[in-house]
Parts: C-alpha cells; structure tokens; sequence
C-alpha cells in the first residue's frame, strides 16, 4: 500500500529513524526524571506543531486559535482526572463532598450536568478525540464556505482564541478559573505524580507522537496532501479544476485541531494540571513559532522546532529574564525575513548538499521541498 | 434582569453606562482609525499596533513630567504639546519599521502578522526595561477633573467629553486627509491598483512609508488620549489589539464609516452588558456575537463593492 501513493521516501524514513533513536534511547539515558519529564511537556505542544505544518504549511490556513484546541484536549482529560481525585473519600473536609474542590470554594452544591459524563475514561478519551473535530468543523464550514481565508481566518481563530480564555477564567465554579484543574492524581487508580509514572508516560507520549508523524506523513504524501499544497499556491485553479475547495480545508483544519487536541489531553497527563494559560492568544501564537522555527512545511522540524524554541526558552528565561522576549521577538522577525523554510530549510540548503557529496547518493526527491519564499501564497 | 430597578433608575444607568460605553468607544475608534488605514487600505497586519499606542502614551506621561518639573506654569496646557510629540513619536518609528521589516513582506501577509508579533514582544521589553513593569498614570491639569450634574443621578466627567471631542476631531482629520487631500488620493490609487499609480507618476513607495507612518502616528495620538482615562503598562497595548481587530473586519476592512459604526456597536453593546452580567461574560457576549455575525456576513458591515 505504501508503493503509490509513496509513504515516506528513503530520506524521510532516515530522519524518522533518526528522531526514534534521540526520543526513545539517547534522551532517556542522558537526562534525569526531571529533564525527561520538562521534555515531555516540550513534545506535547510538538502535536499542535504538526498539525499547523498540515494545516498551514501545506495547505495554507493560518490559525491562531490552535490553543483552543490544544485546551479543549486537555481539559477534557483534566475533567476525569479531577473527578478521580475528588472521590467521596478524598473531599470528606468539603461541605459538599464528591465534587471537585473548586466548585466546592465557588459554593457549588452539584456537578454540573457536563461535567457528569466525564466520570468515564472511555467518554474522556473520545471526547478528546470528537469535540476539537466539531469544534473545528463548525468554525470551518462557516468560514471557508464562504471562502472567508488568509488574514481574516487568522484574526477570528484568535478571537475564538480570546473568548475562551475569558470564559474559562470568569466561570471560575465551572472550570478552576485562572488557576485552571489543579492537584490531578491518578489515572485508574495508579499514581500519575511518581518518577516511574513519568518515565513510563513519556515512552506512552512518543509512541502517540510517531503514529502522529506518520499519520501526517501519510496525510501529506497522499493526493489529498498535494491538493492541499495545489490550494495553497493556487487556490482558483484547484477549484476550477472540480475540486471543493472548501472541504479540502475543512478537513486540515479538523485534522491540525485533533493533533492539538491530543497534544493537550497528553499535556494533562505529563504536566498534572491544565490551566487557561495554554488556551489563550499568546501561547497559540507561540505555537506557531515553533512550526515556523521546524519548517513550515517539514514534519520532522516541526518535533526538532518544538524542542529547540522550548529549551531555549527554559534556559534563557531561567538566567536572563528580560532577555527571553527580547530573543523571541527576535526570532519571529528572523525567521520570517531571513529564513522562511525554518530549521528544515537550513538543513536542505547548507547541510544536505554537503552529505550527498560525501555519500554521492542520488539528490532526495525534491517534489514537497521547494522553497517558498518567493511564491508564498497570494491572499 | 430588569426587574430589580424603577424606571427612572434604569434611564440613569442606560445613561451612565451609555457615557461609559461612549468612552470606551473613543478608545477602540482612536485605535482602530491606525488600523483602518494600515489594514485596510494597505492590508498589512500590524499586531504591534497596541505597542505604538502605547509610546504614545509614554511620551504623553514624559511631557507631563517634564512640564510638572520645568515648567509649572503652563501645566494646564501640556497635553496639547503630548499629543503632537506622541504623534511624531509614533509615526517615526513606524516609518523606521516600514523600512527595516514591512516593505520586505508586502506579498506575504501573513507573515507580517508573525514579524509584527516579534516586533511587539520587543517593544513591551524595551518599555519594561525603561520605563519599569508597573503601570504608570499621568495628573490631569485642573481644568480636567471634576464632572458635570446633568441631574441628581447622572454625572459625566470632563475628561471623558474631552477624550470624546478629539475622538471625533481626529476622526475628521483623518476622513479628510483620506478622502479629500491629494494625498490621501494617491494612497487610495495605489491601494487600489499599484502598477497604475506608478505609472502616472505617484511614488508608491513613499506613500506606502507614509501612510503605515500616518496610521502608527494616530496610534500615538491614541495612546496619548488613552492616558487621561486610565493607566499605562508596559503590556496594555496587548489587551486592545484583539478587540481592534475585530473593530475593523467587523465594520468592513476598507470603510472608515463601517469602522465608526462597529466601534460604536460593539463599545455600547459591551457597556450595556456589563452592568447587568460580569465584565467577562459581557465580553464574551460581545465578542461571540460578532465572530457569530462575521461568520454569517464575513465581508463586515459596510463592505465596499469591488470586483476581484
């Protein structure tokens, strides 16, 4: 099944195999529970990444609003988790026991009728999964049906973006407010907070991340991916040629918001809390960077992307503060004036060429790695 | 949710928040003119938008403390020098960033969005780094403070007329450097069609530098009427941006009128709101009713019939 459409070509499968052996041998071994854990949290926003180089950097559409996905996920996980870890048992000192400890502080009596299906891990895992696809449908349909796209796409998802964040925060009896759902503890009943958990919980979020990967990698070397990319650099002639645009996007919208989704449900459980500063227009946008930083149109620096623009953030902010934004505002102008194809760009121009010579392998398939910076898409 | 209040109440808080929401529509108008003219005759996304306003607002407290020190006597009129700096001030740097970074981009509108970002990270550092992270407020003059008793219940306080009647000053201003100067003219020849405009003569580079620098400098002038109602921080400019925005796509990007009437619509509905919900959920109200409208009728309120 993988000879037409082709799955990944010897290069990709390469740099594939290249991630598995920095994910699942060299960074377990080097670092400790705590660094592995601070990656965990690093790969998780890796999802919203491959889902914008899907949605944006093959098809064009520029959300802002991928937080809102992203937290949609991981509230839905912190719900179970929450109402695990407020059983009857573990709440006795509230005066209404049994319901989370914020509703309890908010004088709520009751859980609220959406929180009830959440007691489910089954309902929890595929509301995960459904409710950012609606979601991302509805908004989609609306928008691209009436070939609202580009600019104006971008200022509404991060509207949406901005609405949830002040709906989040003001429902404080509903959701944890700005605190957001603290103090999650286990998952059927084993312990999430131990060192063995997070060394076993990365292993589960790498194995997620790479069915992520070939996923997309199956997503994009598919005719759908290529009329995705058709769309992006001419949007009429893929509709004058019968194709339903609309739909077309639709579908990488939806997809790029499930990747964010899981991203965020993965979030939860790595992390132990999800607050609505994940949500809102300054981490979506960050999220952005990271697939900008990777290559927006390279799967694989969307995941290197993610890693390099978190590290550097950790390290820097740790000991110069001021310096961070200072460096990220830097590092949006760098990458969008000086190198638009990112990390991925970089490696194709400067490095590969110069492994071919050593190899003197034939040059890789060159069909998805043009550069585009003098042909980006015209709105 | 009336219930609770007679009749003659409820006029007086229609009235009282109704002035409320009028200030607040100054602001969003104040800002979303700069925008209109960036976004959109030029279709540029300028997200450091609220960062420009923001200079403004710090050179208006700098005149006002250079004027508090040096020169007392004259306090009263200090405002008026605050907001021709704030305006030069604001227009010079959009100049510069018009130069170094938007002119680069011009076919890439989306990527101005994610440089604009950048630019706005680096502005609110630098004003952290000089002018400290709390929020700074400037003094009005006397003549500024006080309020008019229009009756026992009703109370409507000077700075806020004073806000409103440049607001509306401005706004004359810029309709007619847009419609009726020459120059105004010529930038709306090279909106519309920029190979023609070169053709017969009109710079189109510098009336591009221009015009990003006339919508920067009315974000100075803005920022520096914001100062006589609230406070400025090194991040205030981020809590508007969003909201302009949706002030300009929702009115119709390339409409001054459709701008006015958005930023009215949606000023009055959310001060309305917020009396009788909480802040947050009136703005949530807000907001969501208009991304609901855009989605239904996305080319905005008064959109501009153009062939593409």
């Amino acid at each position: 099944m993988f000879d037409t459409p082709r799955f990944a070509n010897r290069s990709e499968l390469l740099g594939i195999a290249v991630l598995a052996v920095l994910l699942l041998v060299i960074l377990p071994l080097s670092l400790d529970v705590f660094r592995l854990n601070l990656v965990a949290k690093y790969l998780t926003y890796s999802f919203v990444a491959l889902g914008l180089v899907l949605c944006w950097g093959c098809g064009g559409i520029l959300s802002l609003g991928q937080g809102v996905f992203f937290g949609l996920g991981g509230y839905c996980m912190a719900m179970f988790l929450k109402l695990e870890a407020s059983s009857a048992a573990n709440t006795k000192i509230q005066s209404t026991p049994g319901i989370p400890d914020f509703m309890d502080w908010n004088q709520l009596t009751e859980l609220p009728f959406f929180w009830k299906p959440f007691h489910s891990l089954t309902f929890a895992i595929v509301a995960v999964l459904v409710i950012p696809a609606i979601f991302a449908l509805i908004v989609g349909a609306a928008m691209f049906k009436r070939r609202v796209g580009g600019v104006y796409f971008a200022i509404i998802t991060q509207a949406i973006a901005a609405i949830l964040t002040i709906l989040i925060v003001g429902q404080q009896g509903y959701t944890g407010g700005i605190n957001g759902i603290t103090d999650l503890r286990t998952l059927k009943g084993w312990d999430i907070r131990t060192d063995h958990a997070k060394f076993i919980l990365y292993f589960v979020e790498v194995g997620c991340l790479f069915v992520c990967i070939f996923a997309a990698q199956f997503i994009r070397h598919s005719k759908l991916g290529r009329i995705l990319v058709a769309m992006r650099d001419k949007e009429d002639r893929v509709r004058f040629s019968g194709y339903s645009v609309a739909n077309f996007k639709i579908f990488a919208f939806c997809a790029a918001a499930v990747l964010a989704s899981i991203g965020g449900a993965l979030f939860t459980l790595e992390v132990g809390f999800m607050s609505p500063s994940f949500v809102g227009i300054v981490p979506s946008i960050e999220m952005v960077i990271y697939t900008a930083v990777g290559g927006r149109m390279s799967i694989l620096g969307a995941v290197y992307g993610t890693l390099i623009v978190n590290a550097a953030k950790t390290s820097f902010s740790e000991s110069f503060p001021q310096l961070w934004l200072l460096g990220l505002g830097a590092l949006f102008i760098a990458v969008v004036l000086a190198f638009p194809n990112g990390l991925a760009g970089i490696w194709r121009d400067l490095i590969q060429p110069r492994l071919d010579r050593f190899s003197r392998s034939p040059k890789p398939d060159a069909q998805w790695s043009q550069p585009m910076a003098d042909k980006a898409p015209a709105e | 949710m009336f219930g609770d209040y007679s009749l003659s109440d409820l006029g007086a808080i229609f009235a009282m928040q109704g002035f409320a929401g009028l200030i607040l529509f100054s602001v969003f108008l104040l800002m979303a003119l700069g925008l209109a003219i960036i976004f959109g005759q030029m279709g540029v996304i300028n997200m450091a938008h609220g960062e420009f306003m923001i200079l403004g607002a710090y050179v208006t407290w700098l005149t006002s403390n250079f004027f508090q020190a040096h020169l007392p006597a004259l306090f009263g009129g200090y405002f008026f020098v605050a907001m021709v700096l704030a305006f030069f001030a604001s227009g010079a740097l959009g100049m510069l960033v018009e130069w170094g970074l938007i002119r680069h981009l011009y076919k890439r509108p989306l990527d101005t969005l994610l440089a604009t970002w950048g630019l706005s990270l680096i502005l609110q550092q630098c004003y952290r780094s000089i002018f400290g992270a709390r929020e700074v407020g400037v003094d009005l003059p006397q003549w500024m403070l006080g309020s008019f008793q229009v009756t026992d219940a009703i109370q409507i306080p000077i700075n806020g007329v004073f806000v409103m009647v440049l607001t509306i000053l401005i706004t004359c201003a810029v309709a007619y450097i847009l419609y009726w100067s020459r120059w105004g003219r010529q930038v709306r020849a090279v909106v519309q069609n920029r190979v023609m405009a070169g053709a017969v003569g009109i710079n189109t580079e510098k009336v591009d530098r221009y015009t990003f620098a006339l919508g920067c400098g009315v974000a100075g002038v803005a920022g520096s009427a914001f100062t006589m109602i609230g406070s400025t921080g090194p991040t205030s400019g981020q809590l508007y941006i969003v909201d302009t925005f949706l002030v300009v796509v929702f009115g119709g990007a390339a409409s001054l009128l459709g701008t006015i009437a958005s930023a009215f619509t949606i000023s009055q509905a959310q001060s309305t709101l917020e009396f009788f919900l909480s802040g947050s959920m009136a703005k949530v109200i807000t907001l969501l009713a208009i991304v609901g409208i855009l989605m239904l009728r996305p080319q905005g309120l008064f959109a501009l019939k153009v062939r593409k």
